[in-house]
This record gives structure tokens, sequence and C-alpha cells, in this order.
């Protein structure tokens, strides 16, 4: 009953912008708030059903974004040229090199084994630089200010967002093996840090993801605005139903966007659902509220935990391919941690940690929040310094922050459930 | 020759930043373990509260720039600093009285009190924000420079010029003071005495009637005197910018793990190990080496391991090694 009430109120909060400001709008949050519950979803499994504290949301989403220009962008023939074979040499070598101190640390005896493996990492670092660098600088000379990278396999772009889930898995699996199984806090430090450093690598690395200069028109899923407007049986349709061939065009991309991802979201919660019920969601939750208990019934807690860890942040990362896919590109300068990870934090903590569908709902609602509050405080800003002299630096100063609200707002919220209502809006059963 | 010129541009590119930057670390870190210590979680708020106890200190030393007030050769920065740890002092006891402290009542697990604490950061940065703006401020005033390039070399002779800023001067003479302070605080007095005992076995020190709140409040104050001095320091060095506060937060929680959660002495060390490697690995030694080899051994790139942009990588992977090998850290810490 809570949970079809609490629904119907985020079906009109988006209706109502549909009606009030416009449906473009309207669609735009829709198709964020789509993308948003499924990160909450995320989360969710890692934090509500395992209790496994993840501040590292962003990176997993940006591996997503990454994911897209891998599969989907048109590979550059004459950076491949130039030195794509040898940066593959040097990467395989990096993980060869890996493998290699690895296995010395397991084989070799106690007294040689810490300077086995500081030799092999140090050597292996400047032989692995001596690979990398002239095919990085050959492969960045090509054409910079149209390609400049790689480019990617040239795959349909849908395919990107299981990858972009593989993806971040497997960066999920390192984090897991090192810091799983100490105490909580460790796991979100170490997934605070590897979160910066995936960004800094989007950002740096030009020969993979063309850096700060961005990969902008991505291939879409959907068919192009100005196509829809040239074709004489759309403008046709559209004017039969009284709209103009431009908004009805946006209006039906956008559409498009919202049916995909309703039908991941739609087939993520059902398996998560699923999941919650069966034997297996019903160990986690036991070793959750008891790890000792858990371990005592003979549950291997950390293996459970890297299981659960490696699924909550696959799902982050098909949640970014999917953004990146809505974008139609990638810009590594937009990923802000107070944006993709401390926001999908309040999502679920609002929602209702441990359920699934109050995952979804905080999803939808933190983020119409998070898009409306910026005008409610230019409409509240404005009431405040109404009666200021025009001109005044502090009025000037007041309007001018108040997309600044939106943390304030959001810290305030995150504090008041905490404290007021910590099983969120609709509580695990 | 050569060889002193190497030594005064090691000491110039690599020593006395990472010196500097070692102790904006440290005094970062100690913060985080003394919370860590007393209250028992891991504080995401404290990046931000820096950002917040330097704003109130750039505040005040506009105010008082404004008045004409100034410090002769020093930054008028650090005569607000006393204004700023009081506005600081009263925002963060006014906040564990609205928020930790109901949780410490309820004795909820440390990982609520970490989302809480994710709460409070939330709410300081949109306050920075609001109030001083995102951009950067910089209020550093008075000398620039205690020796400049040009008076250095023109003193030795040598090819190589030695900088040191007042700022990098002023960071560690103040971060010195302040933790022989700290030290003398915790060791000898009644109220660092019954701190330390809270932090080892608090049911014992509760039994031998220590008052928890009052050390608590203790612990607040100091924590907030510590923020707001590494963080005027960091932005009188640098520069202010609330972002950069944040993403500091990162190698703080590596000095604090690498030298041992709950350690004074290994927040310190801590510090200064991520700071060194840090500049280390991301400065170009070509001009160090040079000087010191031969003409035909020469190096043809730059010799950086890593670019700038990497510097997250390197405290994040000094903190993932001490976590597969040491997890209590290098000075034995807690681990809860």
């Amino acid at each position: 009953m809570r949970t079809l009430a609490l629904f119907a109120l985020v079906a009109a909060l988006i209706l109502g912008t549909g009606f009030l400001q416009s449906w473009n709008s309207a669609l735009i949050i829709l198709n964020m708030g789509l993308v948003s519950a499924i990160m909450a979803l995320g989360v969710n499994l890692q934090w509500g059903l395992a209790g496994l504290f993840n501040v590292g949301v962003m990176g997993f989403v940006a591996l997503g974004g990454l994911a897209v220009v891998l599969t989907a962008v048109a590979p550059v023939p004459e950076a491949w040229a130039a030195g794509g074979w040898r940066v593959l040499g040097g990467l395989a070598f990096a993980l060869a090199a890996i493998v290699a101190a690895v296995f010395a640390w397991k084989r070799l005896p106690r007294k040689t084994r810490g300077w086995a493996v500081a030799a092999i990492a140090v050597g292996g670092f400047f032989i692995y630089r001596a690979i990398l660098d002239p095919a990085v600088s050959a492969i960045e000379s090509v054409d910079p200010a149209a390609t400049g990278f790689l480019g990617g396999l040239g795959l349909p772009v849908l395919l990107a967002w299981p990858v972009g889930g593989l993806l971040a898995a497997g960066v999920a699996w390192v984090i897991g093996k090192t810091a799983l199984g100490l105490r909580s806090d460790y796991l979100a430090i170490a997934t605070l840090g590897i979160a910066e450093i995936i960004i800094a690598l989007l950002k740096n690395e030009d020969w993979l993801t063309r850096g700060v200069k961005n990969v902008i028109g991505l291939p879409r899923p959907v068919p192009y605005e100005i196509d829809l407007q040239n074709d004489a049986g759309f403008v046709e349709t559209a004017a039969s139903i009284g709209l103009d061939p431009t908004t009805a065009s946006t209006i039906y991309v956008k559409l498009g966007y919202s049916m995909l991802f309703a039908v991941v979201l739609v087939i993520v919660l059902v398996l998560a659902q699923l999941a919650l019920n069966s034997p297996w969601g019903r160990m986690m939750r036991a070793v959750r509220d008891n790890e000792e208990a858990a371990e005592a019934m003979g549950k291997d807690v950390t293996a459970r935990h890297l299981q659960i860890f490696i699924l909550g942040s696959a799902l982050c990362g098909i949640a970014g391919a999917m953004m990146t896919t809505l974008d139609g590109q990638l810009t590594p300068s937009s990923y802000q941690p107070l944006r993709y990870t401390f926001l999908i934090w309040v999502m679920v903590i609002v929602g209702g940690s441990g359920n699934n569908l109050g995952a979804v709902l905080g999803g939808f609602l933190i983020w119409f929040l998070w898009v409306q509050v910026e005008p409610m405080g230019q409409w509240l800003m404005g009431v405040i310094t109404a009666g200021m002299a025009d001109g005044s630096a502090l009025k000037a100063h007041l309007l001018g922050s108040v997309q600044h609200m939106r943390l304030l707002t959001m810290g305030v919220i995150l504090l008041l459930v905490l404290r007021f209502a910590p099983r969120g809006l609709l509580p695990e059963r | 020759m050569d060889f002193l010129n190497a030594l005064v541009a090691l000491a110039n590119f690599v020593f006395i930043p990472a010196i500097a930057y070692g102790s904006q670390l440290a005094l970062g870190a100690l913060g985080v373990t003394l919370i860590y210590g007393i209250l028992r979680f891991s504080n995401f708020a404290h990046g931000d509260t820096m950002a917040i106890g330097t704003m109130f200190t750039i505040l005040v030393t506009w105010g008082l720039q404004a008045v004409g007030v100034s410090f002769g050769p020093l930054p008028t920065a650090l005569l607000a600093i006393p204004f700023g740890i009081v506005l600081t002092s009263l925002l963060v006891l006014g906040t564990d009285r609205l928020v930790y402290r109901f949780y410490r009542e309820q004795k909820a697990k440390p990982v609520i009190l970490v989302i809480v604490s994710m709460g409070v950061m939330f709410i300081y940065n949109g306050l920075t924000r609001l109030i001083i703006g995102p951009g950067d401020q910089n209020f550093a005033d008075g000398e620039r420079f205690l020796i400049s390039a040009r008076d250095f070399k023109a003193m030795t002779g040598l090819d190589e010029g030695l900088a040191l800023k007042s700022t990098q001067a002023i960071t560690v003479v103040v971060a010195i003071l302040v933790v022989a302070l700290l030290f003398w605080f915790l060791n000898h007095t009644r109220t660092g005495k019954s701190m330390r005992a809270y932090s080892d076995n608090e049911d014992l020190a509760l039994l031998s009637g220590i008052n928890p709140e009052r050390v608590v409040m203790v612990t607040w104050i100091i924590v907030a005197a510590l923020a707001v001095v590494a963080g005027t320091l960091y932005g009188l060095d640098k520069s202010f910018k609330p972002f950069t506060y944040f993403q500091i937060l990162l190698p703080i929680f590596a000095s604090a793990i690498v030298g041992g959660l709950g350690s004074p002495l290994g927040a310190i060390a801590g510090g200064f190990i991520i700071a060194f490697s840090e500049v280390g690995i991301t400065y170009a030694w070509k001009k160090v080496l040079t000087y010191l080899l031969p003409e035909s051994l020469e190096p043809s790139g730059l010799v950086q391991l890593l670019s700038t942009d990497y510097k997250f990588a390197v405290s994040f992977v000094i903190l993932i090694i001490v976590l597969l090998f040491r997890p209590t850290g290098l000075f034995k810490g807690k681990s809860v």
C-alpha cells in the first residue's frame, strides 16, 4: 500500500514536471531516474544485503562509460597502425609481470621473496614504460584534433552495457580481494581511492579515451532527431496528433531511451527480488546480521562478500554504460564524487536499505529533487533577495550560489532520514 | 660542483615541498586518527571540516586586511587562525550535539557513523561553496620568499637555485609547534591522559570516573584546531579551493592507516611517508640525474615515473600494500 502510494507520488512529480515545465524535461528526469535506480539497486545489493560500504560508485560508473567507447566507437586504423599492437603488448607485459610477482611471492622461500617481488615490480615497471611510451605518443599524434586514440571495436552500442558490467566486475574483484575481510572502513577508503584513480586514468590516458578532449558522437541505439524530422511519414504522424516535428522527434528519441532503460531496470529488479528471497539471499542477510554465527554455520563470509561486491559493482557499471549512451559522449571531467557516489548513497538510504523497491524509489525521488532543487532554490533566493537593493554584492552572491544549495539539501535530507527514519521510506521486511 | 648542484636541485624540488606537504598531511591525519581513537569511526567529513575552517580563517583574514591589520612579513592568516579555530570548534561541537551524539548514545555501529559523517560532509561542503564559492582563493600575503632562487645563486655561485617559500617554512614551524603542544597535552595533562585512557579501553576509563562527554568535547575542539591549522597551511602553501580539500581526504586517510589508525605518532610518520612518495614518484628526475651521471649516460626522457595527475594513485598503492601486508599499520594501530 505504502509502496504503491510512494511510487504514485513519484509518478505524479514527474508528470507534474511534464505539465508545468515541459515534457522534454520530464523525460530527461525519467531517463536519468531509471539509470539512477539501477545504480541504487547495485549499491543496495552491497549495502542492504551484505552491509558492504562502497564509496567508489563513481569509478564503476565511469568504467561503464569507458566500455561504451571501447565497444561502440569505430576503430581508428591509422592509430592502430601507429602503435596499437605495441600498446597491447605493453599491457600484456605488465600483466605478465604482475602474475610473475604474485607467483614469486607464493613460491619463493620467505627470506628472498620480498626482494624478488620488489625487483620484478620495479624492473617490470621500467620495461613496461619503455614499451608503452613510444606507442602512446605515436597514437596520440595521429590527427589529435579528431582522433588521437585507438577507438573501439565498432560493435553495436547495446553490447557496451554488459561489457560495462564486466569491466566494473573485474576491477571490483581486484579491490575486493585486497580490502574485503579487513575492517569495514578499509573497504570504504580503498574504493574511494580506486574511484579517483579510474577518473585520473580516463582523464590522462588520451590513447584510450582522448582524455579531457572527450569522445563525442557515440553511436546511439535510437534514431537521430534530424533523421526523424526528414522522414515524411514521421512528420505526418506527428502532425496528426498535433505536435510540431522538432518536439515530436526529441520526445520520440527520449521515449525510446526510456523504453530500453525500463526493460533493463525491470530485468535487474526481478533478478534482485528473486535473489533477495532465495536461499542465497537469506544466507547473505544472515551473514550481514551476524558474521560470526554465519561463519560458525560453515559459510565463507569473505567469499560471499566478494561475490556480492562484484555483483553490485557490475550493476553500477551497466548503469554507467547506459548513462554514457544516453549522453552520447564520454566527458571524463564530468565525473564528480559528490554526484556519482554520495548521491547514490542518499538514494539508497532514503529509499530504504535492504529493500529493492525502496532503492528504485529512492533513485527516482532523489534524482527528481537533485534536478528540481535548483529552480526551487532560485525561487527561494529570489524571495530572500527581493528586498535588497539591485546590484548589491550580497544579492549577486546569493543568487550566484544557488546551485550549491543542492549539496546542502542532500546532506540535510540524508541526516534527517538517518535520524528519524533510519530504515528509509520503504523499510526492509 | 655537479654533485652540489644535484643536491640543491633535489632539495628544491623534492625535499622542501615534500616536507611542507608532509607536515600538512600529518596534521590532517592526526585529526582523523584522534576521531578514530576516541569516537571510533572514520570521519569522512574531515576534508570538508578543513575546508570550512580554512574558509573561516580566510574571511577573518580579509576582515583584518580591510581594517589594515597586518603581521609584518608573515601572512595575516596566521593572526586569523585562532578566530578560525573558535568558529570551527563551535561548528563541530554543534554538529556533535545535533548529529553524532544521538548515535553515540544508541551505540550505533561504526559504519553507521561513517554514513552520518558523509551527510555532514555534504552539508559542510555545501556551506563552504555557498559562502565562499567553489573557485580558487588566494589569501597569502607578506613576504613570499625566505630565500629566492636568484639570491641563493648569487650567494653560493651554484647553477641551481634553492627557493624557500616563506609559507613552506611557516608550515614546518607551525606544524612542529602544534604537534609538540598536542603530545604535551596528551601525555602530561589530566584531560589528555583521560583521553588516552578512553581511547585504550572505554569501559575501564568509564569505571574510573572519566566523563565521556567531556572527553568527546575536548577531542572535537582539538580536531577542529588541527583541521583549521592544516587547512590554512595547505591553503597558504598552495591555494584554497573547496574541491581539493575534499580530494585530500584520500592521502590523509592513507597517512592515518599507513601509520596505524588511532596512533598519533603513526599519523605523523604516515603523513611524511605519503608525501615523500608522492613527490618523489611524480617528480621528473632528469635534472638531478643530468648532474650526477656522466654525459654518455644522460637520460633522454624526463625520468618521471608517473605524471602528477596520478598522485592519488601513489597514496592508494601504498595504502593497498600496507593493507595487504600489515593491516594494523606501521605503528600497530587498532583493528576492529
